[in-house]
This record gives C-alpha cells, structure tokens and sequence, in this order.
C-alpha cells in the first residue's frame, strides 16, 4: 500500500515536473556520455598496450645505404659486424632480459612496407636497399629498454636502438589527454547535474508542499515524505545514465567496431560489450549523484 | 504508585496517544485510576502520566531581544478533556499548538505529551508522536486535486494502514462529522464548514488522543461555527483529549468548558466552565487571580507544590 502510494507521487511528480526533469535527464545523459568517453578512451589504451606490447618492444636498426647517423659513417653494416651483434644478443648478460629476438632482413622490411602502405604511392619509391634490417627483441621486461640499449647503440654498425614502445607511449599521451579532456567536461557537466538536480527537486518539493506539510502532521515517517523526492531525482538520472550507456555502445558498435576496425585492421579496438561493462558504473553515478544532490536539497528545503 | 515510577516511559507508544473506538471505549489513564488522584497526594511522575498535555515551566523565546511568546507557563490538560485556548494574536496560542507538536523546541521547561517528555523524542521518533495528534487549521488545508474520500484517505495512506482498512475507516468517520454521501465531491464543490468537517475527518481518522484546533471556526459563519463545535464536541465525548484556539466569544460561551487565557505569553486565567472573558476583573498577577476565580474542579496550572489543591 505505501509502496503503490510512494509510486503514485513519483509519477505525480515527474508528470507536473516534466520539462524540468527532461533536463535533468540530458544533463546526466551528456555529462555521463563524458564520463564514459574518457573511460572508453582508458579501455582502448589498455587494450591496445596488451595487443602491442606484446609485440613491439625493441628494435636494433642496422646500419643501411642510406643511413645518415654517425655510427653509420663506415658504410652498411657487415655480415661480421652482423655475426657479433647475434652473438652479443645469446649471450648470458644479455639473454637474462629478453625473451626471444628476431632478425629482420631488409626483404622482410621491405614486404612489411609494402604490406603496411599498400595503397600509398610510396611504396614504389622505396627499395629493399633503402630500409634497414634490423634485430627485433621481445624483452623479458619491457622496463629493461636502458640496459639493451646501453649495450647495442655503441656497437659497429648498429644505427640506433628503438624502444618501439616509446613510438606508442606518444599515442597514448595524445589519448590519455583527450580522456583528461573528457573528464575535466564530464566534471563541469556533473556539478551542473548535480545543480538542476537540486533546483528541480526543489521546485518539486515547493510545489507539494501543501501535501508534504499534511504529511507531516499526521504523522508520516521521514521515508514517506522524503522518497517520493529521492526517487524522483533518481528515476531521471538513471534515465540519463541509460541513455549514455546506449550511445557509448553504439560508437564503439558502429564508429569503433563498423567502420574505425576496417580503415585500421591491424589495431584492436574494444568491443561492445567491453564498453556495456561502463555501463554499470555509468548507472551507480548517475543514481549517487541524484540521490545525495536531492537528500541535501530536502534536508534544506522540506522540513520534517 | 510504585509501579509508575519504576517504569519511566521512554518512548511515546502510539497506542497510548490513541482512542480505540467501540463500546469499550480505551482510556489509557485507566490503569491509573482517577480515585486515586482526588483522595491523596500524587506523586510527580504519575501526574505527568495522567496528563495528556503537561506544560512544565515552559518558556518559549524567538527572540532574544523581545519578550518571550510563551513566558515559564504551567499548564495541564488531562486525558478527555476539552479545552479553548483563548487569548489575542500574538498572545501564545499557536506556540503553545507549536510545542506540543514539537515543530518547536521549548526555550526552556519540559513539555510532555502522553507522559513523553517531547524533548526526548529523537527526530525520527517524531512522526510517532504526530500520529497520536490530529490538528485542525482555520484554513481547512485540503488538497484541491483529491475528493473529500481521498483528503481523508490521505491521511492513512501516507502512514501506511492498507486499503481494506481505509476503505472501512474513511466512510465510518465521514459519517461522525456528517458527511456522509459527498465522499465524491471535491473541496470546491463543498462550503466552508463542510470543508472543515473534512479536515477534521482527517485529523481524527488515525484514532488520534489529542486533537489540537487552531482557530478551526475562523473562517466560518455563526450557524456553522456551532455545527463544527458539534463535531468536536462528539469527538470529545469518544474520549479524544480537544484544545482549540479560539477568538470566537459566541463559541466559547456557548460551550461553556474550561477556557484557558493566555496574554502576551503568560496565562492569566485557566477556569472550568467558563465564559470567553472572565467575569472577574483582571488585574495583576495571574496565580493570585485563578486562586481567586473559585474554581471547582479544574486542574491547576501544575506546580509540584500545589498539587494538594485537587
């Protein structure tokens, strides 16, 4: 019987506040949406170390024809020079940091880059003479870059030592920027949220005060009377907090998974239903966030 | 005796503050006999019992600069008793309706209310204490969207009693202040005084013990003053304790029961019986004159020490 009196004011409520919590809905929806982005935005970066760092780690380029660097001054490197840096890399202070390595000719440079520019005009100016080959090492652990680079860069006929992960590293920077970007949005558009929130619920309360004063004297218990405002604040964010969930599965269905995961094959973006994981979050915050903005309007605003 | 203060009542039992219905009519200040209370000395704690409103020493200040609303009353209404609170604007009256409700904290003093010091009710216990009390305004506030059943059914509703029983309750009270057959009009549709009877129907549909009325005839013509006066006058008789604040002179007079006169926060007459304005002059001091009003059989304006006098 409460419980169906309690529903019965919500509805009361949401019904003679409705452009008001419309509002509120959109707002919890875009400052939420944020809130989301910038998680998406973490996801994919995590996702894209496991994918990468797995592979990429680093790369010893030989000297090539058209190397320019200073080690490189005696001219490509030698198949002995070649013969010392393999050597170098099975031996025991060095095996103690890698995992595996592999030696990159520069045929195989080359059908990487063709592979990798195919449609790009290029490809047919570059030749196999041009790139280098290169020693590419899966590191026991990746933090250990300093050591292998120490020993390698000073050796005859080693152009440069590449932490491929550092090439990545900026990628990520640029990324975890744009999810700073998201959430420092995702904050401002909260503490508005949180502001409608409490002005609506304010308005709400102001306009039943007839019916809350009655409550009050006959005897109605602090539940009864402050609920109906609680869950109405409630009711309106997690509507916004669904509507972010919904469009934050639709770009990671249709921007990430449709068309972003065919212009870049190679990269592996997050799945929807990675991004539906945001979703109970999204839901909690939404729901918090309402309902302590309303508690505290009411403990201001409805005495009881 | 003894019974009473070893078990001080800590907690207001809602059912203490209620009036059952019925021939059995419950009066919880059975278990404390009234034979007891006029042949011999009561002791404090039973007396704050057998009260239903008990006004401690009470001091009411709003502010700090200007006299007190209410000054270091004492005042004591027993259980089915009906009581006019008269006195002019600014003189107490809504204070004192304030206080026993606790939307306000006495400055100083004790207010109890069914033998609960109001003081002591925690703020959740509070809407406990409401239920036991049904109050009564001189602008009816019912909701304009809710038929007459409704407003009434209101009341229960929102404390939580199930639909079977508002459906039995709500018709049963309509009836008892003469309402039956417009359970389906809404507030506009009805006058003034059938608005009140309303209002008073939903004051008294939880059972209350108390029933506080602030000037609940204000708004009303004469004829149906009396008609209201008649409903309270019933409820009353079912053994619910009635104060009202009043300035309606032809009502106070025509009921002739105790009126308690209250000027510029102090009481300056408490008599049984009696008429609107005193036919003593009044003059002085307030203690000496009740003294002087010859009395019967009213209570006094409860300090321990002058007890005995009943």
């Amino acid at each position: 019987m409460r419980l169906a009196f309690i529903l019965g004011e919500i509805g009361g409520g949401l019904r003679r506040n409705l452009s008001m919590v419309v509002s509120v809905i959109l707002v919890t929806f875009v400052s939420l949406t944020f809130v989301g982005a910038a998680g998406m935005l973490q996801l994919q970066i995590n996702q894209m170390k496991g994918f990468w760092y797995d592979k990429v780690q680093v790369a010893i380029f030989l000297c090539s024809d058209g190397a320019t660097s200073a080690s490189c001054a005696t001219g490509p490197v030698t198949e002995e020079q070649q013969a010392n840096l393999q050597t170098l890399l099975e031996s025991a202070a060095v095996t103690q940091y890698v995992n595996d390595f592999t030696f990159e000719s520069q045929d195989d440079a080359y059908r990487h880059f063709t592979e990798q520019f195919a449609n790009s005009p290029i490809v047919d100016s570059v030749t196999p003479d041009q790139l280098p080959s290169s020693f590419r090492i899966n590191m026991e652990d990746p933090e250990k870059y300093q050591v292998i680079s120490e020993i390698f860069s000073s050796q005859p006929g080693v152009e440069t030592v590449i932490d491929q992960r550092q090439l990545l590293e900026q990628l990520f920077t640029v990324m975890n920027g744009a999810s700073l970007v998201a959430v420092l949005v995702a904050g401002v558009m909260i503490v508005c949220a949180i502001l409608l929130i409490a002005t609506t619920i304010r308005l709400s309360a102001f306009s039943r005060r007839r019916e809350t004063g009655i409550m009050r004297l006959v005897g109605a218990s602090k539940t009864v009377i402050q609920l109906p405002f609680i869950l109405e604040g409630v009711i309106a964010a997690v509507v916004g907090a669904a509507l972010a969930s919904g469009t934050l599965w639709a770009v990671s269905k249709f921007f990430l998974g449709d068309y972003l995961s065919q212009q870049y094959p190679d990269t592996a973006f997050i799945s929807p239903g990675q991004t539906l994981l945001l979703a109970p979050a999204l839901l909690i915050l939404g729901a918090s966030l309402a309902g302590i903005s309303s508690l505290l309007t009411l403990r201001k605003y409805l005495k009881v | 005796m003894k019974t009473a203060t070893r078990q001080p009542v800590r907690a207001v039992d809602p059912e203490s503050l209620r009036i059952v219905e019925g021939p059995g009519l419950y009066f919880p200040h059975h278990e404390f006999p009234c034979t007891g209370s006029r042949t011999g000395q009561l002791s404090r704690d039973r007396r704050v019992l057998r009260a239903m409103i008990r006004f401690e020493n009470v001091t009411k200040v709003y502010d700090q600069k200007a006299r007190p609303a209410l000054d270091a009353i004492n005042l004591e209404i027993d259980r089915g008793e009906f009581a006019f609170l008269v006195g002019a604007s600014g003189s107490g009256k809504s204070t004192f309706l304030r206080l026993v409700l606790k939307e306000d904290r006495a400055s100083s003093g004790a207010v109890y209310v069914a033998g609960q010091n109001v003081a002591t009710i925690s703020s959740w216990r509070v809407p406990r204490l409401r239920r036991g009390i049904g109050v009564v305004f001189q602008d009816f506030r019912l909701l304009p969207q809710k038929t007459v059943f409704a407003n009434v059914a209101f009341a229960m509703q929102v404390i939580g009693k199930s639909r079977s029983v508002i459906r039995d309750t709500v018709p049963e009270v309509l009836k008892t202040v003469g309402l039956e057959g417009k359970e389906h009009r809404f507030p506009h549709e009805l006058s003034g005084g059938e608005q009140q009877r309303v209002a008073i129907a939903r004051a008294v549909v939880n059972r209350p013990g108390i029933l506080l009325a602030d000037e609940p005839t204000g708004n009303l013509d004469p004829t149906t003053s009396m008609g209201i006066m008649g409903v309270l006058d019933k409820i009353n008789q079912n053994g619910t304790t009635v104060v009202m604040a009043t300035h309606d002179d032809d009502i106070v007079n025509e009921m002739r029961k105790r009126v308690v006169e209250l000027r510029n926060g102090v009481i300056i007459r408490d008599e049984s019986k009696a008429l609107y304005t005193s036919m003593i002059p009044v003059v002085g001091a307030s203690r000496r004159l009740k003294d002087a009003s010859g009395r019967e059989d009213t209570a006094p304006p409860a300090t321990p020490g002058s007890e005995g006098a009943r």
